[in-house]
This record gives structure tokens, C-alpha cells and sequence, in this order.
């Protein structure tokens, strides 16, 4: 369908604005390094009974991790703020991510697993992608507490507290980890088996496709 | 309990021969990048800029640091029965590396800028006002264990010898060629302590006899063990790890 005037084919909508791209890719960078060189510094000292595949780590050995981890610490601190403000204050979170009721979750994951989900509209979340995403928000929120109790547990005593004691933050920083990736994985299957939703995120729009008359 | 202390300790002198091996990969191969550049799909080659960024990084964190410490925040206390025994020994050597130290023999050598730099013999040393603190010491491979150390405020020390306390750093140098240095603030920090005795006992060997600089406010590398020299200087002094590429600051 094109415009009468002009000839032109209507520009697609946006899907994603430029700021939810931009701290899309940079909260993807630091989290994949945040990992890889916390998994290295995670086997210096396990807190469960099992090593992560040395293999995958960055850094080379603890001194090279550490310097990996408190400089991508940065990245996701600040990006993250970017993210959380733009979320809260220009309505993102209100209009993408809410209202998301747990009845409303457990029908899209069934639809899911059954091959219902529709993705039609990918500006619009569903239940399930609204909850996942709540996740990843808490998640890293969590990550980036539990990672600070450890990093300054006498400057942020309080802090390390509220988690309940210095061996407890390490913990809790770990399950924390596992579980946003988790959600992480999950994400990025879902990305696989709908790929278009990979170009709305890296473009903002899917391209317009002139259909055949 | 025991048996599970001791198997820390085995995991952390198998983790220790570990990163030696690593870290001379690491240097060779700058930060073995491996899975990252695989995942990005790019051959990282500038290897040695990426580190000097990362220390660029590092120092920057150090100024952070600096200005998150407040030097009249005080470290919790904990019951003597959360002490841990026996206290986990660390060190970049195995416990056969352990320098015998003769106590008759030792002096504690002060250089810098220090008014009064007379060595100081064990005796003497012994002498000093001394304070007790139970304090949770822990180390930059993530464990943590709660030990009883009894020594002299290093700021009393410093004050006593007419330190220039208004100098940036304090150094220390050790019988093992070990070697660290803090910032002035934290030196002069109440809880950092000259320690010559841990857990009601003349300081073990493998704890740093005689003179162990117990810094309850910075990493388990920040407390520096057999301690024969302390210096001030306004010349960055670096350390054992530090020039290897542990944050300097290394505040808690």
C-alpha cells in the first residue's frame, strides 16, 4: 500500500527507539564480559563444590579478570542508569511493560510451548516477554547490589547486611548470575526462533516488504 | 569444619600454581581474549592497548576508591568465636617458601620521609602501646576467614618516628621480597595495625612473623607479612601484585 500523494511506501512504525537499542547492545557487551571474566574470578575461590569451564573465561588468569570486571562494571552501572531513567521517565516501562498479571504470563507460556504465541506486532509484549524482561531488570538490579556489597563491604556495611553477611553476598551474587542468564538464554532462543525480532532491535523497524498486487 | 578449611586451603595452593601457569600466559598472550573474540567474531590484535586501557581503568578506580574511603568508618568486630583456626595461610610460595626470620637478628629498617630513622629492634618494637581487633580478613580470590590480630596502630608508629603524614603513600617491604604499599589515609586509619601477635600468640611463621601490617580496610594482598622495612614517599611505590595488574587501592 502506498501513499497516494507521493507514491512512497508509508514508513514502518518504530518498534524500538534509539535508546532502548543503544542500551540494548551496550547492556549485552558488559553483561557477557561481567560473566565470562566472573567465572574467572568465581574459580579462584568456588563457593560450591564445582569450577566453570575455564575455557570460556576472560581475562587469563584473576588479576586480568578483575581488571575486566571493574572496568565493564562501569559500562553496565551507567548504561544501566541511562536504561532505568528513560524507562521510568519517559513512560517506557508504563507502556511496554505494564500491566503484566501472573494469569496473563502462564497462558502466553502455555500458548508458547503449543506454537500459539502470536508475534504479530512485535512493538507490543506479551504477557510472558513482560515478565521475562521485569527478570532481567531485577536480576542485573541484584547482580549490581550483591556485586557492590562484595566489592565494599566495609565502605557499604549496610549493604552487606541486608544480604546477610559478606559470604551470603558472594552467594547470592552467584544465584543472581545463574538465573539472569537463565532468562538470558531463554531470551536469545526466542530470538532464534523469531529472527525478525533481531532486525527490529538492531534497526528500530522491519523493513517495509512491497507486497506482490 | 576443619576438614573443610583444610580443603580450601589445598584448593588455594592448587588455584595458586593455576594462576602462576595463567598468568604467564596471560602475559604472553596479553589478556587471552579467547571466547570473547570468538563470540564477537573479531580477531582482538591490539592486545596491549586493551590492557593499558584496562589499567588506565584500574587507576581511575583507584581515585574512586579513594574518595569512597572514610577514614572514620570503622570495620565490624566479630566474637572470638567466629575466629577461624587454623587461620588459612596465602602467600605466592608454598608454606616450604616461608622465611625464617631470627628474631635476635631483626630490625625493622625505616626510610623516607621519616624525621627519626633509627632501625628498630624486636624488643623495642614489642614495647609500643598494642590494641587487639577481631576482624574478618578478606582475600582478592573471594574467601574470606575472621581472625585476632594485637599489635601497635600504625598511625601511632608513624606519628612516634615523625613520619610526614601528610605524604601520599606508606611502602613496605618484605623478608620474603614481597612488597606492597597503601595510601596515607588508610595508614593512619585507627584499625590499621602493626600486628606482632594473632589469635593471643606470638605471630606464626606462616602469618608473618615478626611484623604483619594488618589492614582490615583494604585486601587480603594489602596486609604484607614479615615486614623488615617501611617507607614514605610521594612516588607511586606500586607492589608484588599490584605491578602484575591487581588494583592498587584495593579498598573494601
Amino acid at each position: 500500500m502506498s501513499d497516494a500523494r507521493t507514491g512512497r511506501l508509508p514508513a514502518s512504525p518504530t518498534i524500538h527507539g534509539r535508546i532502548v537499542r543503544l542500551t540494548h547492545w551496550l547492556n549485552a557487551l558488559a553483561f557477557l564480559i561481567l560473566l565470562l571474566s566472573g567465572w574467572k574470578i568465581y574459580n579462584a575461590s568456588p563457593v560450591f563444590a564445582f569450577r566453570l569451564p575455564s575455557e570460556l573465561t576472560l581475562g587469563g588468569w584473576l588479576g586480568g579478570a578483575l581488571l575486566w570486571h571493574f572496568a565493564a562494571m562501569w559500562l553496565l552501572a551507567l548504561n544501566g542508569l541511562l536504561y532505568l531513567g528513560h524507562g521510568f521517565l519517559c513512560g517506557h516501562f508504563r507502556r511496554k511493560l505494564w500491566p503484566v498479571s501472573p494469569a496473563a504470563v502462564w497462558a502466553d507460556i502455555r500458548a508458547a510451548f503449543s506454537g500459539r504465541l502470536a508475534h504479530d506486532d512485535l512493538s507490543v509484549y506479551n504477557a510472558a516477554q513482560r515478565a521475562a524482561y521485569i527478570a532481567l531488570i531485577l536480576g542485573i538490579t541484584l547482580l549490581a547490589l550483591s556485586g557492590l556489597a562484595i566489592w565494599k563491604p566495609v565502605q557499604l556495611a549496610p549493604l552487606v547486611q541486608l544480604f546477610g553477611g559478606f559470604d551470603t553476598a558472594r552467594v547470592v551474587h552467584f544465584v543472581a548470575m545463574a538465573l539472569t542468564l537463565a532468562v538470558t538464554a531463554v531470551h536469545v532462543l526466542m530470538v532464534v526462533l523469531v529472527p525478525r525480532t533481531l532486525l527490529a532491535m538492531l534497526i528500530g523497524r522491519l523493513p517495509t516488504v512491497r507486497s506482490p498486487q | 569444619m576443619i576438614k573443610l578449611k583444610m580443603g580450601e586451603r589445598f584448593a588455594a595452593l592448587r588455584n595458586r600454581e593455576i594462576a602462576s601457569l595463567e598468568r604467564r600466559l596471560f602475559l604472553r598472550q596479553g589478556l587471552s581474549m579467547g571466547a570473547l573474540s570468538l563470540l564477537a567474531g573479531c580477531n582482538v590484535t591490539d592486545e596491549v592497548g586493551v590492557e593499558n586501557a584496562l589499567r588506565k581503568i584500574s587507576s581511575w578506580n583507584d581515585t574512586v576508591q579513594a574518595k569512597l574511603f572514610d577514614p572514620k568508618r570503622l570495620v565490624e568486630e566479630y566474637p572470638a568465636s567466629a575466629i577461624v583456626r587454623p587461620f588459612p595461610f596465602n602467600a605466592f610460595y608454598d608454606e616450604d617458601g616461608i622465611p625464617a626470620v631470627s628474631a635476635a637478628d631483626f630490625s625493622l629498617e625505616l626510610a623516607g620521609l621519616i624525621r627519626e630513622r633509627k632501625p628498630w629492634s624486636l624488643a623495642e618494637l614489642y614495647a609500643l602501646p598494642q590494641v587487639t581487633q577481631t576482624t574478618r580478613h578478606i582475600c582478592v580470590e573471594g574467601w574470606s576467614a575472621v581472625g585476632q590480630w594485637s599489635g601497635t596502630p600504625l598511625r601511632h608508629f608513624l606519628e612516634r618516628v615523625g613520619a610526614d603524614t601528610s605524604a601520599r603513600y606508606v611502602g613496605f617491604k618484605c623478608a620474603d621480597d614481597y612488597y606492597t604499599s597503601i595510601d596515607m589515609a588508610t595508614a593512619l586509619h585507627p584499625q590499621t595495625l602493626m600486628a606482632f601477635r594473632q589469635d593471643g600468640d606470638v605471630l606464626p611463621a606462616p602469618n608473618g612473623f615478626p611484623l604483619k601490617i594488618r589492614v582490615p580496610t583494604k585486601l587480603g594482598f594489602k596486609n604484607p607479612k614479615h615486614v623488615r622495612a617501611i617507607f614514605v614517599t610521594n612516588e607511586y611505590p606500586g607492589g608484588y601484585w599490584e605491578d602484575q595488574g591487581y588494583n592498587w587501592f584495593a579498598g573494601l
